[in-house]
């Protein structure tokens, strides 16, 4: 197991007689994206600030690569800094000054790179970011989304190691919204560097995260991989992502893994009490960090939006369909067995084949490489087996293209 | 024994209000120390003090030069109306310059630069704060003390004196059109009278003056504005306006009080 790069040692930080952190203890990874979750006004953000210095702890101890924060000297701390990058909740750009001056900030004042190069990295940083033809403008002129991804610019532009995001998407359309999620996934998976996320974005969130943190009342109530908070039997974590993901979500339609992970416990129970049976399909969109490259990063939410258009088209009523994974579609048919489901499936293949990609991606001569799996759910069966590792599916078509 | 804990309480009071204010004094002390360190730390931020120059100074060239010209040309009626009732209307030339040179250039042009200048960086910096702009400095490891106040001490402290001499000109100017153009008193002897009654160490006096209220009006500002999230006045915008405020005012009172301490070791 991976030395923790940071580690939060029993913190308790208070404002006036408001105590807001009680003694919370939880460790970031190098190299992975931690994901903070809990209700608003928790102080989320406040643990965020402890990071970087911006708070101070009132007790308990912060260690930076298994060094005490107190006990470093003020060069030492600055160093830490300069691998630090924070995107603030409220964005704090720079309000009198213009947009490339925002961004080109950090590196004017804190690096010896020559002024082309400089210029050239920022405008590598917003091309990559859309932000086109704003150049001069300053941050008062610009919409809310703009400005989120102006402040993302600012803090992906020194390539630094550590990243917060204090609530990256708040405010944000779903095209956008999903849009910063890919790229932060996207960013993270080619840089490698270590991503602190605060957001109430549940499930998109689970999807870029390898760790998730829950805070409630001043504590840490979980601490994990998103696949184990999803199995958590406590009523607040289950009430609070469940809430949470009973919305679909509005740039690919799909409601959450957690809706569906009830769903099919509850036909689970009825399977196991009155025989009734159940079966489940999943499509797996094999490209698509692909298309998010190659096409921008809302490319890889609207062929899942595709395939959910297909499938609600084809559902019954007591059928559901939610997101699994980044790139996967789960598809939940009730009252229905192995056979049953095997023709839904050849005839959504077939829908699907039909209707192409055409109103999905630009005509390039791209296709979506699809994958697909059903199976039918024993009594013996443990579900989150079947789900997670894939066992006992059957593979119908695993390499079916969408041109 | 109710006396007794009625004194004490009294005490305590007083004991707290002098440690609030000593700790207050400091932490301002402090703040010059650092802003003023680091105008010499490099990279020296000269784009940075030219654009501060041309805020604090360059921009308050009308208003001083206006205010400078009036005061003179005040000056030299109420001077020349109790001059004349002995005789010594001569003398207008020296009473206008002197007066100008030693006191009111100064002080009238460093109070000017405190309403026009000084409300706008208390303000600009407390707005900087509430949106965590301050915050997003200091994260990106760039001190906030170096980057915002430093070039505004900085230019303040050479803008003030230059600003002084601009006051004092017209200031005289404004004399000579009331004493000499208006009511008649020689150009000669307005100008002569003058010439043989200032000193040097009066225009330098006058220029030592201004610098010291160019780092109080700015340090008072920037204090003012760089910590209005701990102020008890009020949040967000009304302790931002509360800080504004707060920051003129102080800023004048300062400069009357530095102004008769340094006048009583001047003269």
């Amino acid at each position: 197991m991976l030395a923790p790069l940071i580690e939060f040692v029993d913190i308790y930080k208070g404002f006036d007689n408001n105590e807001v952190l009680k003694g919370v203890t939880f460790n970031i990874y190098p190299g992975e994206i931690t994901s903070i979750i809990g209700k608003s006004g928790i102080g989320k953000s406040v643990l965020l600030k402890h990071i970087i210095g911006l708070m101070i702890p009132d007790g308990g101890d912060i260690l930076f690569q298994g060094k005490s924060i107190k006990k470093m000297k003020k060069a030492e701390i600055s160093k830490i800094k300069n691998k630090i990058s924070y995107m603030f909740q409220s964005t704090a750009l720079f309000d009198s000054m213009t947009v490339i001056e925002n961004i080109s900030l950090p590196l004017v004042e804190k690096s010896k790179i020559p002024k082309n190069k400089i210029k050239q990295k920022v405008r590598e940083r917003m091309n990559q970011l859309d932000l086109y033809g704003i150049d001069d403008k300053y941050p008062a002129q610009l919409s809310g989304g703009m400005k989120k991804r102006v402040a993302l610019a600012r803090a992906l532009v020194t390539d630094p190691e550590i990243i917060l995001f204090d609530e990256p998407t708040t405010g944000l359309d779903p095209i956008r919204r999903n849009s910063v999620h890919s790229m932060i996934s996207d960013y993270q998976t080619r840089l490698g560097f270590t991503g602190v996320l605060v957001s109430h974005e549940i499930p998109d969130v689970f999807y870029i995260s390898q760790r998730i943190i829950m805070l409630d009342s001043g504590k840490i109530i979980f601490q994990g991989s998103y696949k184990e908070i999803l199995k958590s039997e406590d009523e607040q974590i289950l009430d609070f992502i469940t809430g949470s993901q009973k919305k679909p979500d509005g740039m690919t339609g799909l409601v959450g893994h957690s809706i569906g992970n009830k769903r099919i416990h509850e036909e689970k129970k009825r399977l196991d009490r009155h025989g009734i049976p159940f079966s489940l399909i999943m499509f797996t969109v094999k490209n698509f960090d692909e298309i998010n490259s190659n096409f921008g990063y809302t490319a890889g939410q609207t062929a899942l939006k595709h395939i959910s258009v297909q499938v609600e088209k084809y559902l019954r009523i007591n059928d559901c369909s939610c997101r699994n994974s980044k790139d996967s579609v789960l598809l939940i048919l009730a009252h229905t067995n192995i056979k049953e489901a095997k023709k839904v499936f050849s005839k959504l293949v077939k829908i699907f084949s039909e209707s192409g990609v055409k109103n999905i991606l630009p005509d390039y001569g791209f296709c979506l490489q699809m994958s697909g799996k059903v199976i039918e759910i024993n009594s013996g069966m443990i579900i989150d087996e079947i789900i997670e590792g894939g066992v006992g599916w059957e593979n119908m078509d695993s390499q079916f293209n969408l041109c | 024994m109710r006396i007794n804990t009625d004194v004490f309480t009294y005490i305590s009071m007083t004991g707290r209000f002098v440690i609030s204010l000593i700790r207050e004094a400091g932490a301002v002390f402090v703040f010059f120390y650092k802003a003023f360190v680091h105008i010499f730390s490099f990279p020296l931020q000269i784009s940075k003090i030219v654009n501060q120059i041309y805020f604090i100074g360059v921009k308050s060239v009308v208003i001083v030069g206006l205010t400078g010209t009036f005061t003179g040309m005040v000056l030299g009626l109420q001077g020349y109306y109790s001059l004349v009732k002995f005789g010594a209307e001569g003398t207008l030339g020296a009473v206008v310059a002197l007066s100008i040179i030693r006191e009111l250039g100064p002080v009238l042009a460093a109070i000017m630069v405190v309403g026009r200048a000084g409300s706008a960086i208390a303000a600009e910096i407390g707005i900087m704060r509430i949106s965590e702009q301050i915050d997003a400095l200091e994260t990106m490891d760039i001190d906030p003390i170096r980057f915002l106040v430093s070039p505004k001490l900085a230019a303040a402290m050479l803008s003030m004196p230059l600003l002084t001499a601009l006051f004092d000109v017209m200031g005289i100017l404004g004399g000579y059109l009331t004493g000499s153009v208006l009511l008649g008193v020689s150009s000669g002897i307005f100008f002569s009278r003058m010439e043989s009654n200032v000193m040097l160490c009066d225009v330098t006096g006058g220029f030592y003056k201004a610098f010291v209220f160019g780092i109080i009006l700015t340090v008072i500002s920037c204090y003012k504005g760089f910590y209005v999230h701990k102020s008890s006045d009020g949040f967000g915008a009304k302790g931002v306006s509360t800080a504004t405020t707060s920051a003129v005012v102080l800023s004048s009172v300062f400069i009357l009080v530095v102004d008769y301490v340094l006048t009583s070791f001047l003269i």
